[in-house]
C-alpha cells in the first residue's frame, strides 16, 4: 500500500484515487466530513464464524463497513466493501450487514443507500452462506426501492464487481463507474478456465477492460454515470444520481425489458465491444479505450443518453 | 494460525482522547490493527493472531521496540496479521497510535 | 424425476408447459382452482442473456394478465460463461429476471421455486433463489462451487475438503447443506403425489418477509446472519 490511512485522511477527496483507497478512506472522504457513524464496527469483532475452519485469518469487520452519514447535508445509509480482504467477497457476516442496512432503508422508506462495491462475488470458504446472502440482498434492494429508497451503486475498486455482486448492481436504482470499474458475472479467469483461452484470454488486459470495464458499461447503458478515478468524482456523481433517479414500479421493469431486448436486437451479433461502439455511432470506436475522461463523457453523452426509469 | 498476547508496562499514557481506531487490512503481507483505550494507563496490551507461525521472537522484538518508542499506555492493540514484514507491523502500530491522538 | 414426470404429478388436471431447448414456460391447472404460471430452466441449460430475456418476458406478461402463483422449475447449469454474454451485460439480464420474480411475489403472485436437478452461481440467484419459497426434490444437486474448483482456489486437497465438508455444511455442495443455511425451505417426498404437496404448500405459504435468515439460524447452517442483519437494521432505524 503506497497510500497510508494517515496520508489519505489529510489528502482531499479530489486528489485521492478511488481505486487505490481503502473502503474506510472511501467512506470518510465520500461523505460530509466527520459524519460517518458505523454500525457493528470492528470493535464488536463480529468476524466470520467459518474462516477458522480453513485456518484463514479473519478481519474484524469481515471486509465491509456499514453505517449512516450525510452527503451534501442529507442523511444516507452507506456500505463499503474492502476489496483487499479476501477479494471483497460475500460471506455470512459480510452479507448480513448489507442485508440489515437495506432492510433499515426499506423500513424508513425515504433514506437513500450508497453501496460501494468492491467484490469478486461469493466467498468460497462459506459459499452456501455467501450465495444466499446475495439472494437476500437482491430481495432487500428491491424491497427498499419499492418502499421509496434510492439505492446507488459506486464501482471502481480493485476487485471490480463480479459474480453475485454484478447481480446486486443490476438491482440498484443507478450505478456510477470509473474506467477501472469492471462489472460482470463470470470473471475473465472463470470464463477461460471453463471455456478455454480461445473463448476469453484472461491475460489480455485490453480485452478485459473493453468487455467488462467502465467505459463499455457506460456506452452500453449498463451504468448511468462515468466518472474520473477520484473520490470527489464519485461523490459528485452520487449527488447528481440521487437527484435524477426515480422509483421502482411495474413500468420500470417493462421499460427495462424493452431496453434489454433492444440491446440484444441491436448488438447481439457483435463480436467485440468495439463493434458495439461502432454500431452505436461512436465515430472512432477504436480510440475509445485511450480517450481521457472528459472527452469520453462527451462521446458517451452524445451516443447514449441515459433515461432513469429503465432499471 | 498462531495466537499470542504481549503485555508491557508503559512509561506514560498515550496522547489524545479517542477511544478506538483501526488501520490496515488483512491481506497477504499486510495486517490490521484495532486499537482501543481500554487497559490501565501504565499498561499496553498487544494481542496477535497471525498466519505466519513460529515468529514469536520477532513479534516480541518489534512490539518491545514500539512500546519503548511510543509509550502507548492505556492502549490495547488487536492484530489480525496476514504475514506482514516487521517494518510493516511497526508502521501500522505507529499509525494506530497517531490516529488515537487525532481529534474526533 | 424428469420434468415431464414432475409436471404430470403436480398438475394431474393438465398443463401446457413447453420445454423449448431448456427454456421452460406455460401454465398448469391447480387442483384448488385457477392456473399457475410455470417458468424455468431445464436440461441443465447454462442461463445466458437470450434465455433470461425470454423468461422475464413471460413473467412480465403474466403479471399484467393473470393471477395465481408462479412456479419456477430449475435444472440448470451455472450462468452461461462466454465473452458474448458478458459483453452484452449478463449481470443486468439475470438481475432483471430476479427483479421480475421478486416484484411478482410482492404483487399478489407468490413465487415457488422447484429445484429438481442441478443449478449453480448466477443461474441459481436469478431463478430459484429469487422466489419466496424454495422446494427441493430429492436428487437435486445445487452447487455454489464444486469441490474440484474450490480445491484449486483454496489450495487445499480434494480429500481435505471432503473431510471438512462433513463437519461444515456452509461451503459444501448439496441440497441438504443448502437447506441448513435456510436457502431451501422444504424437501418434498418423491413418493407422494406432488399435487398433494403443492396444495399443502399453497394453503400455508410463508409470510412475504424474507425468513431465510431465521431458518438458517434455527437449522444451524448460518449461526450469525440473522442476528447481525437484525442488529444492523435496528441501528439503521435509530438513525432516522
Amino acid at each position: 500500500m503506497s497510500t497510508t490511512s494517515m496520508q489519505a485522511a489529510i489528502a482531499p477527496a479530489a486528489l485521492t484515487s478511488w481505486y487505490e483507497a481503502s473502503a474506510r478512506t472511501r467512506v470518510r472522504l465520500l461523505l460530509d466530513p466527520e459524519s460517518f457513524m458505523e454500525f457493528v464496527g470492528p470493535e464488536k469483532r463480529e468476524v466470520s464464524p467459518h474462516l477458522k475452519v480453513f485456518d484463514l485469518p479473519e478481519q474484524f469487520d469481515d471486509g465491509i463497513l456499514v453505517g449512516h452519514g450525510s452527503l451534501g447535508g442529507s442523511s444516507v445509509l452507506i456500505a463499503a466493501q474492502e476489496g483487499s480482504f479476501m477479494g471483497g467477497a460475500f460471506g455470512e457476516v459480510h452479507g448480513a450487514k448489507l442485508t440489515g442496512l437495506l432492510r433499515a432503508a426499506r423500513d424508513i422508506g425515504s433514506m437513500p443507500v450508497l453501496i460501494l462495491f468492491d467484490t469478486g462475488g461469493v466467498r468460497l470458504q462459506e459459499a452456501n452462506a455467501g450465495e444466499l446472502a446475495i439472494a437476500e440482498i437482491m430481495r432487500a434492494v428491491i424491497e427498499a426501492r419499492s418502499a421509496g429508497a434510492k439505492v446507488i451503486g459506486l464501482i471502481g475498486g480493485r476487485a471490480g464487481c463480479y459474480g453475485g455482486g454484478g447481480l446486486i448492481a443490476g438491482c440498484c436504482s443507478a450505478l456510477a463507474v470509473s474506467e477501472q470499474g469492471r462489472i460482470a458475472v463470470s470473471g475473465p479467469e472463470v470464463i477461460e478456465t471453463n471455456r478455454g483461452v480461445e473463448e476469453f484470454d484472461s491475460r489480455d488486459r485490453a480485452l478485459v477492460w473493453r468487455t467488462m470495464g467502465g467505459k463499455h458499461r457506460r456506452l452500453l447503458g449498463a451504468a448511468d454515470a462515468f466518472v474520473d478515478d477520484t473520490i470527489q468524482a464519485f461523490r459528485d456523481a452520487a449527488l447528481v444520481l440521487l437527484e435524477q433517479v426515480g422509483g421502482f414500479e411495474l413500468s420500470t421493469l417493462t421499460n427495462e425489458q424493452v431496453r434489454l431486448e433492444a440491446r440484444l436486437r441491436d448488438f447481439g451479433s457483435c463480436a467485440d465491444a468495439v463493434d458495439i461502439w461502432t454500431a452505436e455511432g461512436v465515430a472512432d470506436a477504436g480510440a475509445v479505450p485511450a480517450l481521457p475522461v472528459n472527452q469520453f463523457i462527451a462521446v458517451a453523452d452524445h451516443v447514449r443518453r441515459i433515461s432513469h426509469d429503465t432499471r | 494460525m498462531e495466537d499470542f498476547s504481549l503485555r508491557h508496562d508503559a512509561r506514560q499514557p498515550a496522547g489524545g482522547a479517542r477511544k478506538m481506531a483501526i488501520v490496515g487490512v488483512v491481506a497477504s503481507g499486510n495486517l490490521e490493527v484495532l486499537v482501543e483505550r481500554v487497559v490501565p494507563e501504565r499498561e499496553c496490551l498487544v494481542e496477535i493472531r497471525t498466519t505466519a507461525e513460529g515468529f514469536g521472537a520477532v513479534w516480541n522484538a518489534v512490539v518491545a521496540d514500539f512500546v519503548d518508542r511510543y509509550s502507548p499506555g492505556g492502549l490495547k492493540f488487536s492484530i489480525n496479521d496476514g504475514g506482514a514484514r516487521p517494518d510493516t507491523v511497526s508502521l501500522r502500530l505507529a499509525q494506530a497510535v497517531r490516529l488515537m491522538e487525532v481529534e474526533q | 424425476m424428469t420434468l415431464d414426470e414432475i409436471l404430470a404429478s403436480m398438475f394431474p388436471a393438465g398443463h401446457d408447459v413447453k420445454n423449448d431447448e431448456g427454456v421452460v414456460y406455460g401454465s398448469g391447472s391447480l387442483r384448488s382452482g385457477g392456473l399457475a404460471l410455470v417458468v424455468g430452466v431445464a436440461d441443465r441449460l447454462p442461463l445466458g442473456v437470450d434465455d433470461a430475456i425470454i423468461l422475464s418476458a413471460h413473467v412480465l406478461r403474466s403479471i399484467a394478465r393473470d393471477s395465481g402463483p408462479i412456479l419456477v422449475v430449475v435444472d440448470s447449469d451455472s450462468q452461461r460463461m462466454s465473452k458474448r454474454d458478458e459483453l452484452l451485460g449478463l449481470n443486468e439480464f439475470l438481475a432483471h429476471l430476479g427483479k421480475c420474480l421478486i416484484y411478482a411475489d410482492s404483487h399478489g403472485r407468490p413465487t415457488i421455486g422447484l429445484l429438481y436437478g442441478h443449478t449453480a452461481a448466477g443461474a441459481f440467484l436469478s431463478t430459484a433463489l429469487a422466489t419466496r419459497v424454495l422446494v427441493g426434490l430429492p436428487g437435486a444437486t445445487p452447487v455454489v462451487m464444486d469441490l474440484p474448483s474450490m480445491s484449486k482456489v483454496t489450495k487445499l486437497s480434494l480429500e481435505v475438503l471432503e473431510e471438512k465438508a462433513k463437519s461444515t455444511p456452509v461451503f459444501a455442495p448439496g441440497l441438504e447443506n443448502l437447506a441448513q443455511t435456510g436457502a431451501v425451505h422444504v424437501i418434498w417426498d418423491a413418493g407422494v403425489p406432488l399435487v398433494d404437496q403443492l396444495e399443502t404448500l399453497l394453503a400455508s405459504l410463508p409470510d412475504i418477509d424474507d425468513g431465510r435468515g431465521l431458518l438458517g439460524k434455527q437449522r444451524g447452517g448460518r449461526p450469525k446472519a440473522y442476528e447481525i442483519a437484525e442488529r444492523v437494521r435496528g441501528l439503521g432505524l435509530q438513525s432516522r
